[in-house]
């Protein structure tokens, strides 16, 4: 099974529903996959041993200019703008490229092969029984997906895999989520976090994967979420009040469970509604 | 004309917060907001939309049934197996590449402009506003952006407005990328959490990266003392200026239930804490980019 942790909203507490949850189930065959690659934070949490660090590349091309005619095909082809003709050359644009093959397969001279381009790196390693794999965009890349589709290549169908999604509405996100169980996402009572709730659940709908909702700091806000959620009939599994000794313990990387070791039970019962759920 | 992008790395730090408070203060500003795929800085501002644009960032592919043989050329080429089994196109795989288009024998595979989103040019009781919103589980947010940026930049023109206030996105991919490359400076909002500061030295390094000036700002920053200290330690080891301090305070979160920037809605320690941080910011951070822009046309001539 495989339960994805997502929000809309950033700073909402994914990270910490998706560390205590696993910890909490961590005797049953758990896998963590953190696919926030721009911005991993679950190893603050979860103090992994790596054991090994690799990195993920894409194909962009190469141009061998002795067959190169200048023709342009390639240029025309590409909807990204990741190659074209400047004066007597053609040049490539890794940081564009979305690894389609479209200019070699153009390329009437056989002149385009395609070579490896290292955009984020893959890690592995082990927390306490828990597989832990986590995915890092390196600075300056633009596109997230290929390190999430490598994070991703790791879940186990017959284990239960905890994914740490990014924030936001678009193509991370969607990569992320798409082909999971089920996505818990994580808001708070408030304006900001409602407007993204709203937008989150139209993801999820769209994709067609069944979610709840984690309300954070439940008693800061106003009754938005609440209402919301009960009239898109979208079930609140959990609320976490608004605690400053909470947050303190966040700041300095403690987990929930640790600090009020009641909450294993609560984690516990959470993962046991989604099992209902489903 | 100056453009200052306020971003994270995390999210949830609180740019929209302190973007929103800048934009109440500034005089002479176009406000812009690059968060297109989970926008919120319309709760505070209630932007009231002027004009209305559609957002065409890129094509998808659509196969014609009756022409279709089955061959399986174009589910062999497809990287995205964006191609199903009994060949109709993933909408949400498909990138849009034409791969499929442009090697199908029969020429059975439309491609056609898909609209992404919509952008919009707004009032708010502050002045003008640009912002979008991307289409649900849509891609191309970097190029909306963009897209966004250079409408706010010609608006600013034709007004002579002096500043562009950005609000970026959390992260460091396309779409910030897209906010922040050839910006003046950028803000980084930053609290003390080891969350919070480990995304934040990503940022700094992806700022300069594209060398683009960068300043802090500390919210919450008596949640925990001894990482607040850890965070103006590591500003002062990277010549970097803390222009802002704000304490750990739910009034921010009240402020967005009345639809108020901070600065609107208290008379209090907080809001003298915001309008300190706008004056340092006009001091520190866009009078010395006059400085720096002067010097650079001395340099060019």
């Amino acid at each position: 099974m495989t339960i994805t942790i997502a929000s809309g909203k950033g700073g909402t507490g994914k990270t910490t529903i998706a560390t205590n949850l696993a910890v909490a189930l961590a005797t049953e065959k758990v896998q963590f996959l953190d696919c926030d690659v721009e911005a991993p934070n679950s190893h603050i949490f979860l103090r992994p041993a790596i054991s090994k660090t690799e990195p993920v590349q894409i194909l962009v091309p190469q141009v061998d200019d002795q067959k190169c005619t200048l023709c342009g095909r390639c240029a025309e082809v590409c909807e990204y703008h990741a190659i074209g003709l400047f004066g007597k050359r053609v040049l490539v644009f890794p940081d564009l490229c979305h690894a389609c093959g479209g200019c070699s397969i153009a390329c009437p001279e056989n002149a385009i092969t395609e070579v490896p381009h290292d955009v984020g790196l893959l890690q592995t390693g082990q927390s306490n029984g828990i597989h832990f794999f986590a995915g890092q965009l390196n600075i300056g890349e633009a596109k997230a997906t290929p390190v999430i589709n490598a994070v991703k290549r790791h879940i186990r169908s017959n284990w239960l895999n905890i994914i740490d999604a990014p924030p936001g509405t678009s193509c991370p996100v969607v990569e992320t989520v798409r082909h999971s169980d089920y996505v818990l996402l994580v808001t708070e009572p408030t304006p900001f976090g409602l407007h993204d709730l709203e937008l989150a659940v139209a993801v999820m709908r769209k994709v067609e994967v069944p979610c709840g909702v984690v309300l954070n700091r439940a008693d800061i806000g106003d009754e938005g979420v609440e209402n919301f959620c009960h009239e898109k009939n979208i079930d609140i599994l959990l609320r976490i009040p608004h605690r400053r000794d909470i947050a303190e313990a966040y700041a300095t990387g403690r987990l929930l469970i640790e600090m009020l070791p009641d909450y294993r039970a609560i984690f516990r019962q959470l993962y046991s509604d989604i099992e209902g759920q489903l | 004309m100056k453009e200052l992008v306020v971003i994270s790395g995390k999210g949830g730090t609180g740019k929209t917060s302190v973007l929103a408070a800048m934009a109440s203060m500034a005089t002479n500003a176009v406000v812009v907001d690059c968060d297109v795929d989970a926008a919120n800085l319309h709760v505070l501002l209630n932007p009231q939309i002027q004009r209305r644009f559609d957002f065409y960032g890129g094509k998808i592919a659509t196969i014609v049934k009756n022409r279709c043989t089955s061959c399986g050329i174009c589910r062999d080429l497809c990287r995205f197996d964006a191609i199903t089994p009994d060949y109709q196109v993933d909408a949400i795989a498909c990138e849009g590449c034409g791969v499929c288009v442009w090697n199908c024998p029969e020429n059975a595979i439309e491609f056609k402009e898909h609209k992404n989103g919509e952008w919009y040019i707004s009032q708010t009781r502050f002045g003008d506003m640009v912002h979008a919103k991307l289409g649900i589980a849509e891609e191309n947010s970097g190029k909306l952006v963009t897209m966004v940026r250079n409408e706010a930049q010609k608006l600013a023109q034709k007004y002579e407005r002096d500043l562009l206030l950005v609000d970026g996105p959390p992260g460091i991919g396309c779409p910030v990328i897209a906010a922040i490359t050839g910006a003046d400076a950028v803000l980084i909002v930053v609290e003390p959490t080891r969350s919070a500061m480990h995304d934040m030295e990503r940022v700094i390094q992806l700022a300069r990266h594209f060398h683009i000036p960068v300043s802090i700002v500390i919210n919450k920053y008596d949640l925990q003392m001894d990482l607040t200290t850890k965070i103006r330690a590591l500003c002062q080891r990277e010549k970097l200026d803390v222009v802002g301090e704000i304490p750990y305070d739910l009034d921010l979160v009240r402020a967005q239930m009345n639809g108020k920037t901070i600065v609107e809605y208290t008379d209090g320690n907080l809001r003298t804490c915001f309008v300190e941080l706008w004056n340092t910011v006009q001091r520190h951070v866009l009078n010395r980019l006059i400085v720096k822009s002067s010097d650079h046309r001395r340099e060019c001539v």
